[in-house]
């Protein structure tokens, strides 16, 4: 719907500060994406694929097309598999593939559906740091992704979308810190550990994950978690493991998304 | 491929080029992924087959003496090799034509979205009604190929295994080879055109759906029908307005004079079925939902 594939029932959208689908041929040669996985023809080689999406773009200078396009493909590692056909290629080299076409010309922004899909963990790391440098380098990059370790490495901002709707947005760490973090203990004196936790204000779970440990959650009200530490072991507890555990963006997605398979039905 | 890369350079002389220049610029990239198809390639060699075997069936045959029926121009090939060309062709018009068009026809929209290149077509972007614009002409290059390749194979298969000299028409009159080369050039250029509107009816039907099998089956039954439709004498009021109406009226270029009346009938013929069928496709694609 951003990209003017397909209408919207009700609403304006904005990109780049543009209305859309109004401005679509102004907007979207400045716009890189990668939607609903990569797409190829699997009888045309990989550089063959990029000409033709290439010829298709606006921005696409036919004169520097060559420098282009084997420079997309070496930025994502597939110039040794530059001339082999699409259809040989692998999920991960499809996805690389998909992403040097989202680079083939300058972009203000990039927007990326899922983009590490099937990529093993090597091409996981490369895709991020290629994203964090283009970041970096002044492009805006949109990713929408269900893996949210991937997000809480890439990204600065996210929004948590439910059932079609915002539920929240905003920096990674608000979002992360509107809800309280969380110290576990770990520690063969389970019973005194949980009565210093108490006395300073860290309302402690009924459940630990283990047998040996003590986990709360620390509020604002409660004692600083170097405290918590000088006076576990002040009481004697032995502490075999402590950790201050930030809510992780999992769980905050939960709590605004709601629990179980039938979520959004 | 960077030949043509580079003779396109001032194609896009700035970020935002003119119109025409885009549209070469696909219209080119359309034509290499075309005829890098192993299929096309296949279907061109099929067709190239037709007037091979004809001759060759012909050569094997002709010393047993031969005889009636059979296709158009059929007896003519023992006297003059270059009737290959127009046998080729009558016995291609009524069905390999129509499938190998109704493949590339109903390939060209259905194709990409089956693939899903053409929502990255889209959003690069190519512009809706560019793409059409693209596709039929690249439909259109692929007639004209297919019916070169029969004219061309028919020549040299018959130039190779029958005497060649000056051709016979059909009014009686006697022409020179030179002669007779632009008729074979005028007689593709009609049966390119013949073609065409069914290009257009292929291109519209593959507007309204993703499964490309099902627009080029749709498109070759049309064919099909058309020409039943057109073999029903109780239905004459109808012929005229049938695409497939004048396929066969290419052989009035044999004649002196040339019989113009048929190839402009045609023409207009084809002509009514691309605004039609041309104009629906982009009313229908203009405000598809690009899902897939």
């Amino acid at each position: 719907m951003l990209l003017g594939l397909t209408s919207a029932t009700s609403g304006r959208i904005q990109l780049l500060g543009q209305a859309m689908p109004a401005h679509l041929s102004d907007i979207l040669p400045a716009v890189g994406a990668l939607v609903e996985g990569p797409a190829f023809y699997p009888f045309l080689s990989g550089r063959a694929n990029l000409h033709r999406l290439d010829s298709a773009d606006p921005g696409g200078r036919a004169e520097t097309r060559r420098a282009r396009v084997s420079d997309a493909l070496d930025r994502v590692g597939l110039g040794h598999a530059a001339d082999k056909r699409a259809h040989a290629y692998s999920l991960g080299m499809k996805q690389r593939l998909g992403l040097a076409g989202a680079l083939l010309t300058p972009r203000r922004l990039l927007i990326l559906d899922e983009p590490s899909n099937g990529l093993d963990p090597q091409g996981t790391r490369e895709v991020r740091s290629l994203i964090t440098s283009l970041a970096h380098d002044g492009t805006t990059v949109f990713v929408s992704s269900h893996l949210l370790s991937e997000i809480e490495q890439m990204c600065t901002h996210a929004a948590v979308m439910s059932a079609g709707r915002m539920v929240a947005s905003g920096r990674l760490d608000d979002l992360r810190g509107a809800a309280a973090s969380r110290v576990v203990v770990t520690t063969p004196d389970v019973e005194e550990a949980r009565q210093v936790l108490e006395r300073l204000g860290v309302s402690t779970d009924a459940m630990a994950p283990s047998i040996d440990q003590v986990a709360g959650a620390v509020t604002e009200a409660s004692a600083e978690a170097e405290r918590i530490v000088a006076e576990l072991v002040a009481a004697g507890v032995c502490v075999r493991g402590f950790e201050v555990a930030r809510t992780s963006l999992e769980d905050r997605f939960v709590a605004l998304t709601g629990e179980g398979f039938d979520v959004a039905r | 491929m960077s030949l043509d890369d580079r003779t396109s350079a001032p194609a896009v002389a700035t970020g935002r080029s003119n119109s025409v220049a885009r549209f070469w610029n696909l219209f080119r990239s359309e034509i290499r992924v075309l005829f890098r198809r192993g299929r096309t390639i296949a279907m061109l060699a099929a067709l190239a087959a037709v007037p091979v075997l004809i001759a060759i069936a012909i050569r094997l045959s002709s010393s047993g003496g031969g005889g009636g029926g059979g296709p158009a121009f059929l007896a003519r090939i023992t006297e003059n090799g270059l009737f290959v060309s127009l046998t080729g062709l009558a016995v291609a018009i009524p069905l390999f034509l129509p499938l190998t068009v109704g493949v590339v026809a109903g390939d060209t929209i259905a194709g990409e979205a089956n693939l899903g290149t053409l929502r990255y077509l889209l959003i690069s972007p190519a512009g809706r009604i560019r793409l059409l614009l693209v596709k039929f002409a690249g439909a259109a290059v692929f007639c004209a190929a297919a019916t070169l390749v029969i004219v061309l194979a028919g020549a040299a298969i018959g130039a190779a295994l029958f005497p060649i000299g000056p051709v016979t028409l059909l009014s009686g009159d006697t022409v020179g080879i030179g002669d007779y080369a632009i008729r074979a050039l005028l007689m593709a250029a009609y049966v390119t055109i013949s073609m065409l509107g069914l290009s257009a009816i292929g291109l519209f039907i593959s507007t309204l759906t993703t499964v490309p099998v099902g627009a080029m089956a749709t498109t070759v039954v049309l064919a099909a029908l058309a020409q039943i439709l057109g073999a029903i004498p109780q239905l004459d009021w109808l012929h005229p307005f049938l695409f497939s109406d004048r396929w066969l009226g290419f052989a009035d270029i044999m004649r002196q004079p040339i019989a113009w009346q048929s190839f402009q009938d045609n023409t207009l013929t084809q002509a009514v079925y691309i605004v039609v069928f041309g104009g629906a496709a982009m009313l229908r694609f203009r405000s598809k939902d690009v899902l897939s």
